[in-house]
């Protein structure tokens, strides 16, 4: 018998995700066999030194890899794909940061000492006393970070399928783990997870149709069968649309974002501001690809859609964000406005369009990283602060953490010299170009009443009194001072010089196909 | 769409056979209930202990089930590879140890971190 034809693997290209998940199995051995008191630290420098591994990596694979399909075409090195998993580990990495404080919280880090003990029971007490630590939460960061970085190559709807699951199944673990608050926690994790299969399904059932439209699961082959149509078939529209449902809610767009304000709120801060800022890059880096390469060639059936669906998202974001008395419950609908604002680039469907996206993207997850990670510092005995009252005053007591805040809360509305700004202008004008007028229109009038919600926030910081149950400011480690000190350094730079960062994604904004 | 047709018509009869099952069972059938015709019949066993009064179910099963998922799949996947192993050649036997190593990662990982101790 013939020997089977082996697929041709590029091992350099795909390194950035090789690395990543043979982290994350190494970690799980480590779990296993290190001794408690070593857990925490050599999960921590494993996962570290991996993230920062497969950064340098993505930087030697974009100067070095020919672009192309890679590993038998189930996935593609090009570079919104590099750039987007560069961005995925930059934030990721940020992330991590935060996540390993132990200081801002006197119990030890933001995850339950043991997530299997009952909440408020004798164990859970004891458990605290002995001041153990969960390690489990670093491998399945890596496990997420890999689901991550193969998320946004993905060539084929399998792939992005199983991408997909490799990224949320730790996400809902992740997502039950919070220190405090924990049975909050854990109907955040039962929520995310129950309508995160719901999701997946839906995907996995368009990808179907999809199959049975095209003969292919390939992005490629199936553009080939899209412009060969002659007439409309029911079939891939079908196919789309569920396809569509399937990454819009993975990127909490309205109206299928209805778990992100109780997810956002319930998980652990550090994995809200991971998952506000990495996932959602990721999501929306899949979901360019898959309207722009398999599906372009049908643009004018999605587009229609995607206007509403962006139009919805940043009114419904902006305007229910008013009404938050929650900080946490706040940032979470100020990042569905934000993915209403991705959105409007992604309808531009040209090139403008993509790398508008692009730009907003690392705009936006750097301050949406920063702000949570502020966040966990404002704190009261039992926990976060997160009630939006206790944030009175909180700018007389710790200027700089409220200026750092403002910044991140100016960046998010759009004033000039943050890199916002620079962000919102360059999906406009590509929404502009595109003939999206109407979109921007809506864009403005969000922009608007977003910016009155965080100007309010400014005001209660530095010009309300505080309250007696106001909030204090802990004092956080070296950790999260970097974490939140490149988010607003970031933050201020995009906003001054935007000008090489613009060229880059100028640049690198072209899918291959 | 002429094609579908048999799917359809077969997918209606089914759900017409289940309706009419159900709704003729119900008008026909004795009612004698007792405390056998409310008990798990051939479908499962009774949970024990059980969790009343918001106690917890056993995490011991549980384990019992995720080791028996990774032998499944590991003989699920190798049977096929063992009979088109001489196609598959080297390719397929490095493929396959890097499978197997990857299901004795959370295998090792039970048994250190005590799941295979019952008590």
């Amino acid at each position: 018998m013939t020997p089977i034809s082996v697929v041709d693997i590029d091992y350099v290209a795909l390194a950035p995700v090789i690395i990543v998940l043979v982290a994350a199995v190494i970690g799980v051995l480590l779990e296993a066999f290190l001794p408690e008191a070593a857990r925490r630290s050599g999960q921590l420098l494993l996962t570290g030194s991996a993230v920062a591994l497969a950064f340098l990596t993505v930087l030697i694979v974009a100067a070095s890899r020919p672009f192309g399909p890679i590993a038998g075409g189930s996935l593609m090195l090009d570079g919104p794909g590099l750039f987007l998993q560069g961005l995925i580990l930059l934030t990721s990495g940020t992330a991590i940061l935060i996540m390993a404080d132990r200081r801002v919280d006197p119990g030890g880090d933001a995850f339950a000492g043991r997530v299997s003990t009952l909440p408020g029971g004798e164990e859970e007490r004891e458990v605290s006393r002995r001041g153990l630590m969960q390690t489990e939460v670093w491998p399945l960061m890596l496990f997420c970070i890999g689901g991550l970085l193969l998320f946004v190559t993905s060539n084929d709807l399998l792939t992005l399928f199983i991408a997909l699951e490799i990224l949320s199944l730790p996400l809902y673990l992740l997502v039950g783990m919070a220190r405090r608050r924990r049975l909050l926690s854990q109907e955040a994790a039962l929520k995310y997870f129950l309508m995160g299969a719901l999701a997946s399904a839906i995907l996995l059932f368009g990808s179907a149709l999809a199959y049975a439209y095209a003969g292919t699961i390939e992005f490629a082959g199936i553009a080939e069968r899209i412009s060969e149509r002659t007439t409309a078939n029911t079939l891939v529209i079908a196919a789309v649309a569920l396809i569509l449902v399937g990454l819009l809610f993975k990127i909490g767009a309205v109206p299928f974002g209805q778990w992100v304000p109780d997810v956002y709120q319930g998980a652990p801060t550090p994995v809200t501001g991971f998952m506000a800022a990495a996932v959602k890059v990721a999501a929306v880096g899949a979901l360019l690809r898959v309207l722009y390469v398999p599906f372009g060639g049908m643009r004018w059936e999605w587009e229609p859609v995607l206007w509403i669906v962006a139009s919805l998202t940043m009114l419904i974001g902006s305007l229910v964000a008013l009404a938050q008395s929650d900080i946490k419950r706040m940032l979470a609908y100020s990042s569905i406005a934000n993915a209403g604002f991705i959105l409007i680039g992604v309808a531009a469907a040209d090139q403008v369009g993509l790398s508008s996206v692009l730009f907003y993207l690392l705009a936006y997850s750097v301050a949406t990283l920063a702000a949570f990670g502020i966040v966990t510092m404002v704190r009261v005995p039992t926990g976060e602060a997160t009630s939006l009252e206790q944030w009175a005053g909180i700018g007389r007591r710790s200027p700089l953490l409220a200026t750092a805040f403002s910044l991140i809360l100016l960046s998010f509305a759009g004033i000039p010299l943050t890199a916002g700004f620079i962000a919102k202008f360059g999906v406009f004008t590509a929404a502009i170009t595109a003939g999206a007028l109407p979109l921007v229109i809506v864009g403005i009038v969000a922009s608007a009443i977003a910016a009155a919600l965080y100007v309010r926030i400014i005001v209660r910081m530095y010009f309300t009194d505080p309250v007696s149950a106001s909030a204090g400011v802990a004092s956080p480690s070296p950790l999260t001072v970097a974490g939140v000190g490149l988010g607003v350094a970031l933050t201020v730079i995009l906003g001054v010089f935007p000008q090489p960062v613009l060229n880059l994604v100028e640049q690198t904004s072209i899918f291959v196909r | 769409m002429n094609a579908a047709w048999p799917i359809v018509a077969l997918g209606g009869l089914a759900f017409a056979f289940a309706a009419f099952s159900v709704v003729i069972a119900a008008f026909t059938g004795p009612k004698r209930f007792n405390r056998a015709k409310v008990a798990a019949y051939e479908c499962g066993i009774e949970p024990t202990p059980q969790p009343i009064g918001g106690g917890r179910f056993p995490v011991k099963y549980y384990l019992v089930a995720m080791m028996f998922i990774i032998f499944d799949i590991e003989l699920v996947f190798l049977y096929p590879w063992a009979v088109a192993f001489d196609q598959l050649g080297l390719f397929g036997f490095i493929a396959m140890m890097l499978f197997l190593i990857n299901l004795i990662v959370p295998y090792l990982y039970e048994w250190r971190r005590g799941g295979l101790e019952w008590d």
